[in-house]
């Protein structure tokens, strides 16, 4: 019952996601495409969280959700780019079908490479980590990796964090002079 | 699960692309590329049920520089703006022989 359950929840989280997905590239108005994209980001983060990636999925709604959408719904907002405007903002009809080819012809590309790799049997890995999480807690199993393996690369974001603060002050700066 | 989420992360990733080749806001632009950020997160959070937490640190580092590329990425847009009055990338076109 509790596995039908989780897998309903799965399949729902996973269909709205896509829904929002192919809506969010669909509309014309970008504030409406903002909002669906935040949609999905919210499906994911719910799909994170059954995946045993608490911390992640609230760091998701937070970061993702919160911060990165904001920002961009300021731009748009700042821009005044709400409305769709005379010049249509989709490619042609030859552009469109090219890039679904394209697509078609990715999806199937991952779907080939996935098959070969996948390995089926899972159960075993998920207890371990369950269990992990149990002992240390979602953040904690989380920190270990990112403390030691990843330090250096953890120390260096801080740098890129800088690096793209001081440039947006610098680029978004008027000048006066 | 782990296979549902990888095929739900392959669309994902289908659809941010064929959202960069078809559309020509600027700003639309730069959201299907967070799409396909996210899609690739998926697949590190499904891959870290199998390999253990190191995947959930990389979608951390992900998610750190994906903010960084938002917040560099809409100044440069607002910069264009100011130069051009549009961010519709078929009037930006300095670069086409």
């Amino acid at each position: 019952m509790s596995h039908f359950f989780y897998s309903f929840h799965f399949y729902l989280f996973g269909i709205l996601a896509l829904a929002s997905a192919l809506t969010f590239v669909t509309r014309k108005s970008p504030v409406a495409a903002a909002l669906w994209l935040v949609s999905t980001m919210f499906c994911l983060a719910a799909l994170y969280i059954m995946l045993d990636a608490q911390f992640i999925g609230i760091i998701q709604i937070l970061v993702y959700a919160g911060a990165i959408m904001v920002v961009f719904l300021f731009v748009v907002m700042l821009l005044n780019l709400g409305h769709p405007k005379e010049i249509s903002d989709a490619r042609g009809k030859l552009p469109s079908i090219v890039a679904g080819l394209l697509g078609v012809i990715m999806l199937a590309l991952i779907g080939v490479t996935l098959r070969g790799r996948m390995e089926t049997s899972s159960a075993a890995a998920e207890r371990t980590m369950s269990a992990q999480v149990e002992r240390v807690g979602a953040v904690g199993a989380i920190a270990e990796p990112l403390f030691r393996e990843y330090l250096l690369a953890f120390e260096v974001t801080s740098l890129v964090l800088l690096v793209a603060m001081v440039g947006a002050v610098v680029l978004g700066k008027r000048r006066t002079a | 699960m782990i296979d549902e989420a990888l095929a739900l992360s392959a669309a994902l990733f289908v659809i941010g692309a064929v959202g960069v080749l078809t559309r020509r806001n600027a700003i639309i632009i730069f959201m299907c590329v967070e799409l396909m950020l996210n899609a690739v997160n998926l697949s590190f959070i499904a891959f870290s049920r199998l390999y253990g937490f190191s995947g959930q640190a990389i979608v951390f580092f992900v998610m750190t520089v994906a903010a960084a590329e938002a917040a560099v990425g809409l100044a440069i847009i607002i910069a264009i703006f100011r130069h051009q009055q549009t961010v519709n990338l078929q009037n930006i076109n300095l670069l086409k022989g």
